[in-house]
């Protein structure tokens, strides 16, 4: 009882709501891989491109993920791999929001026939299953890592595209836009400070989820062989290095933890992140 | 409603239309010669032997003739020939459509029942370790790189333990029957043969598996959700004052009125069903439509990965489509505009 007749002006430190242990993980997962990709230079591990040690050794004190089969330290090039899967999905989804929120920004905004035809184009693209439209993008422009992510930006802005059309229309018909709008405001003006400002929740929330997908298809991209070519540490290409080694299961042991660690870290930190702005959600 | 279904029905040539033309746009946006994948390294420089290689594929005329050439064969059902397996390549699509169906349809049953049966416990032991647990586990699922899942699946069920067989379909020694409807489940029912049935049973066990629990995530959260929501609902009390048993509250009262947003999963799941089909039959061998992707865009088999992305479109967009109206009908609640 004592505690909830606390004295005015002596608020009790709430813990926040939305930050569960789910979402302190996420933050813990992420934060390490985010520390792992700016120090990875100094720490004291092998380098991931040369050959230290005999091939296909399993884990032993000196190399705690085992060699591969050209007797590379798996640990090293595990750690090195998270900078080009990082890195590379940041990359994709910096470039599918700025371009898919543009254009449906100017879809909501414009409206007419501009709209329709922004959005037909929104939905022809959608209408293609991920995967399939990224590899027929990356053979097209020719197997590698850039390409890769020019495949994966095709495939992703069109959801942003659709998400930022959406609040677009429905921020747009609100009584402070037409006060704005009243008052003289350029459409530029009305856009930039009346409406984004409002409308970019959802987004950051969608861009968070699906940072995880990015880190997915990258790596499965690679594994068939469009994405990092050799000897890239990128984790997709070396579970399908050791793939061929089959029965030296510590060679996708390492990249494919990795890839797990990073996609339930950022769906754990997705969740916590609506929780906090999407009052709609329980 | 009517007007809603004819009006989406009326867009779907417009955007097979769509399709058609981005897959060709990408696909003619080259900066890769698909010469180079035709004609030999060492033939390259024999203006005969290009030139040649550019008529028999067409490569000679301008890139709107291309395009209207390839409409008027599609419109025919021809889907050009593949640079690699020098089939059409509707040919090829439809033989392997038979081992990606069975795969799929064999990957959905699983992960949908267990899907099922996870987001029942959840929802009904709610905040507690069941439903952490169940939780963490379908997040798992659909966490997990299924081409990565596979590798680790096949070492320990089929290497360490030996309890199931390596990728393929059959057996090395087994020779599948022929002119039967390409599923050898049932094919080997038909002709009678059980040893191969089981043969074919036990060799699409772990690539279902490996498929189904990236279905079981998505499933489970759905249906977790969906009971949530109708099992706080007053007709659910007032089962349970009446004094109905806790396992008729939940499937007879419960389950029956949450499954119907969840009878729209196939659609929801279509595009996961495709990526992992694609890497999962990779993995395994598995003579499908993915594993043909795969091989088209490693070999840049350009009319083959354009075959298979229309193909794979078109599939997406009916199924779209058939999920909203299914959606619709199911739950009269929502309105379509």
């Amino acid at each position: 009882m004592a505690e909830n007749l606390a004295l005015p002006g002596v608020r009790r430190r709430e813990w926040p709501k939305w930050l569960k242990l789910p979402v302190l993980i996420g933050f813990g997962i992420i934060g390490f891989w985010v520390l792992v990709c700016l120090s990875v230079d100094f720490w004291p591990i092998d380098n991931p491109i040369d050959m230290v040690a005999r091939r296909l050794q399993p884990p032993s004190f000196d190399h705690w993920f085992g060699t591969d089969a050209l007797g590379r330290d798996v640990l090293s090039r595990t750690l090195h791999g998270a900078r080009f899967s990082l890195m590379m999905s940041c990359a994709v989804i910096i470039f599918a929001v700025l371009i898919g929120s543009t254009i449906g920004a100017i879809a909501g905004y414009v409206g007419g026939f501009v709209d329709g035809a922004l959005m037909r184009l929104v939905d022809v693209t959608l209408s293609f299953p991920p995967i399939l439209l990224a590899m027929a993008v990356t053979a097209a422009l020719g197997p590698g890592l850039e390409n890769a992510a020019v495949a994966m930006i095709i495939v992703w802005w069109p959801i942003y595209a659709r998400l930022m059309r959406g609040q677009v229309l429905s921020v747009k018909s609100r009584e402070h836009v037409e006060a704005a709008v009243a008052a003289g405001a350029s459409h530029s003006r009305t856009l930039l400070k009346h409406i984004l400002p409002l409308s970019w929740s959802p987004i950051l929330i969608n861009a968070t989820m699906d940072f995880g997908q990015v880190v997915l298809l990258t790596a499965s991209l690679s594994f068939i062989g469009l994405g990092a070519s050799p000897p890239t540490p990128e984790w997709g290409s070396m579970i399908s290095e050791g793939a061929i080694h089959f029965y030296q299961w510590w060679i996708c042991a390492g990249p494919g933890i990795a890839i797990l660690s990073v996609v339930l870290g950022f769906n754990f930190l997705g969740d916590g992140l609506r929780d906090l702005l999407d009052p709609r959600s329980k | 409603m009517t007007r809603y279904i004819v009006r989406r029905l009326l867009s779907l040539p417009l955007l097979l239309l769509g399709i058609v033309s981005l897959a060709f746009l990408i696909s003619h946006a080259t900066q890769g010669d698909p010469l180079a994948s035709i004609v030999s390294e060492r033939q390259m420089d024999n203006p005969e032997v290009v030139a040649a290689a550019k008529a028999r594929w067409g490569l000679d005329k301008s890139l709107p003739e291309q395009y209207f050439i390839y409409i008027r064969n599609l419109l025919s059902g021809d889907l050009g020939t593949s640079f690699r397996t020098k089939q059409p390549v509707a040919q090829d699509l439809l033989e392997r459509l038979p081992a990606t169906l069975e795969l799929v349809i064999a990957a959905m049953l699983l992960g949908s029942t267990t899907g099922i049966v996870l987001g029942v416990l959840a929802a009904r032991f709610r905040d507690r370790v069941i439903d952490h647990a169940a939780r963490l586990w379908a997040l798992i699922g659909s966490s997990t790189p299924v081409f990565w899942s596979g590798l680790i699946f096949l070492y320990i069920f089929s290497v360490v333990l030996g309890w199931l067989p390596g990728p393929g379909r059959l057996d090395a020694r087994a020779t599948p029957p022929e002119g039967l409807t390409g599923f050898l489940t049932i094919d080997a029912l038909l002709i009678g043969d059980m040893g191969l049935f089981w043969d074919a049973l036990h060799h699409l066990m772990l690539p279902a598996l490996v498929l189904g629990w990236t279905v079981m995530g998505i499933v489970s959260r759905l249906v977790r959700a969906s009971m949530l929501d109708v099992l706080s609902q007053d007709y659910i009390t007032a089962a349970r004052a009446r004094g109905a048993g806790e396992v008729r509250v939940l499937l007879n009262h419960a389950l029956r009125n949450a499954l119907v947003p969840t009878l729209t999963i196939i659609g929801f799941t279509f595009a996961y069903l495709i990526t992992g089909a694609v890497l999962t039959e990779a993995i395994f061998s598995w003579t499908g439509i993915g594993s043909y992707a795969v091989d088209a865009a490693r070999s840049l088999d350009y009319p083959a990965i354009m075959g298979v992305t229309i193909v794979g479109g078109a599939a997406f967009l009916l199924t779209n489509l058939a999920t909203d109206i299914a959606y619709a009908f199911a739950d009269p609640r929502i309105r379509l505009s």
